[in-house]
């Protein structure tokens, strides 16, 4: 990419150090640490692996961690008070697109596979599998079955909650559904306390390569090209910081596009399987950036090509269509329970243009506005505009329901199953 | 149950032994009731439904930190939500406790005054194993950095023929001419040693 030393913005601030959680999509971080792209722009990075998303949360707000590897819908929580803490954060670098499975035990998966033998083709078909499964177990007075997550302000709470509600199952009240920290949650399954879970990688390859789990349905399926982590900083760090910043997001766009790239991919993956970052086996990685999940053992592995996207289809864009859709989330499961201006709030969150800047100095070419109806493309597509040469990806819903960012709250009284707190007419007031 | 008006229900949840046993004792002279205390990896809300502490104290090394941040958003169902402790808004709490290495949540409603005691037992204690592991860490660093530099002074002396002093002075002013530490230019060197050694 094209970048003259002499025109780098200059630091304001060049010792830094940021949060990640071991998990593979932090690679973005360690690659950028390791390929040199943060000392390309004058910044000395230390990575601090930390053990719960709240403390990534807690330390981001206090300025123990200059900036971190966060959920997309953390950003979104702390702005507004949700989960513990409250602080305005922001957000100008989108680290991945999927990246999430749902990952059940044999002896479910067995059960589901008897309801419908297509349950790994379409994740319609599991879920009405499990559906008949939970009104069996229902009827004959059998305990509930237990799924876990990894946070509630998470795209793997958004996604198993619209995989179930998608075939009428309240998540609320027909299956237990907790939080289980990632590392933990292979253990879970092995000895029956949970019966699935959706998780990030590695730990469904880890699942199914030990022969634990079966992969059912991955977070691709469920919405195409979701977005899953961002690189999020307190807003009055960005403020105080702009070229830091600036610096940071130009650095992790390089190192996403480099981390995109297959052959990177493949001899990155012992970096990042060392203690000092995931601590796992190389080869569960590798397998995993490759999108190869062994989940039955005598056939080929299951092929999910997309499972990592890192930089195409304008990966690294923070779309505020996405912030919207989180936010749509929160309200759909009685998380928010305020009425606020949504768009708003994902622009105060969510903000392309820092994004913007550092594309054009890195000579890349990015969207020119911040919101695009999701659920409409089937299969990767070009915007109608000849000066832009990228492609954005398939960003298709499993229910094929289409959510337009204007009218959030049709989009809510249109699905299925919404444990909503708010009333939806005053939310129609705010956001007309 | 008839006790103490002053007297709260603590559940600990720490990964070293040693450090939870020492906040217990202190605790209980406080006149506050340990009512469980685990390491990571348990079934917190089942713990904490048993249990019902008026106040979680917690390792932030352990990972479970998330599964009781959920406790919360699920309270609807359960008559005591538990909630983050900080003193009304005030983000110096969270400081100390993040620099301490561990934080605690409570039962909503409950008084701050009551509680920022027993956190700031917690921290107090927190912060002296820190500095143990934080001298154990420092002399195993230096031990280690010694024989870095003295490998880089023998392959220095074998490379140019110098004695030892003539090796550690030379490697000081090149040190000291390019702005870095001396066990980085030792690192360096051994780098150079063993890269010219594998290529032969």
């Amino acid at each position: 990419m094209m970048t003259e030393k002499s025109k780098l913005p200059v630091p304001e601030k060049h010792e830094l150090t940021l949060g990640f959680i071991p998990l593979v999509d932090c690679c973005v971080l360690v690659a950028a640490r390791e390929q040199g792209f943060f000392k390309k722009y004058g910044l000395e990075v230390s990575l601090s692996r930390e053990a719960s998303w709240a403390n990534i949360r807690d330390k981001v707000c206090v300025g123990a961690l200059d900036g971190a590897h966060m959920l997309a819908g953390m950003t979104i929580a702390t702005t507004l008070g949700l989960g513990f803490n409250k602080k305005p954060m922001v957000t100008s670098f989108s680290m991945n697109l999927n990246g999430n499975a749902i990952t059940v035990s044999k002896a479910l998966y067995e059960r589901l596979l008897e309801k419908d033998a297509n349950i790994e083709n379409d994740p319609n078909l599991s879920a009405k599998a499990l559906k008949q499964i939970l009104q069996e177990d229902s009827a004959a007075g059998k305990p509930m079955l237990n799924f876990a997550m990894v946070y509630p302000y998470s795209n793997h709470n958004y996604e198993i909650r619209y995989w179930m509600a998608a075939a009428g199952i309240n998540p609320d009240r027909d299956v237990a559904l907790k939080v289980i920290p990632p590392q933990y949650m292979v253990d879970n399954l092995k000895d029956g306390l949970i019966d699935g879970f959706c998780v990030g990688e590695p730990w469904n390859s880890c699942a199914v390569s030990m022969g634990v789990g079966k992969l059912l349905t991955s977070g691709y399926q469920i919405w195409n090209n979701s977005p899953e982590k961002v690189f999020g900083v307190t807003r009055d760090w960005a403020a105080k910081h702009p070229k830091t910043h600036l610096c940071l997001v130009m650095a992790l766009i390089e190192a996403a596009a480099w981390i995109d790239n297959a052959n990177n991919r493949d001899s990155f993956a012992n970096v990042l399987a060392s203690d000092e970052y995931i601590g796992i086996e190389p080869d569960i990685i590798r397998a995993s950036l490759a999108g190869n999940f062994n989940n039955h053992a005598d056939a080929e592995p299951r092929s999910i090509p997309d499972m990592h996207v890192f930089h195409r289809y304008q990966a690294n864009f923070p779309w505020c269509s996405h912030a919207t859709w989180i936010i749509s989330q929160m309200y759909r499961w009685g998380q928010l329970q305020e009425v606020i201006d949504i768009k708003q709030i994902a622009e105060a969150v969510y903000r392309p243009d820092v994004y913007r800047l550092a594309a054009s100095r890195l000579g890349l070419t990015y969207p020119s506005f911040n919101y695009k109806t999701e659920g409409e493309q089937g299969s990767e597509w070009k915007l109608d505009d000849d000066d832009l040469d990228f492609k954005l990806g398939a960003d298709k819903y499993m229910d094929n329901i289409v959510f337009d960012p204007d009218n959030v709250v049709s989009y809510l009284s249109g699905h299925k199953v919404e444990n909503c707190l708010v009333e939806l007419a005053q939310l129609e007031k705010l956001n007309r | 149950m008839a006790r103490d008006n002053k007297q709260l229900n603590i559940m600990i949840i720490d990964e070293l032994p040693e450090r939870s046993m020492a906040m217990e004792k202190l605790l209980t002279n406080l006149g506050h009731r340990i009512v469980a205390t685990a390491s990571s990896g348990h079934d917190l809300p089942q713990l904490v439904s048993r249990y019902q502490p008026d106040i979680i104290i917690i390792d932030m090394d352990s990972p479970d930190r998330d599964t009781i941040e959920h406790m919360h958003s699920i309270s609807a169902e359960r008559p005591r939500p538990i909630v983050m402790f900080t003193n009304d808004d005030d983000s110096d709490t969270i400081q100390k406790a993040v620099k301490a290495g561990v934080t605690a949540y409570i039962v909503d409603g409950m008084h701050p005054q009551r509680v920022m005691p027993i956190l700031e037992t917690a921290m107090a204690r927190f912060k002296e194993y820190q500095s143990i592991r934080e001298e154990l860490e420092k002399t195993k660093n230096t031990l280690e950095e010694r024989k870095l530099i003295e490998r880089a002074k023998g392959i220095v002396m074998k490379q140019q023929n110098y004695d030892e002093e003539t090796a550690h002075k030379t490697m000081q002013k090149i040190a000291m001419s390019r702005n870095m530490k001396l066990v980085d230019l030792a690192r360096s060197i051994i780098a150079a040693a063993e890269l010219l050694r594998t290529g032969k």
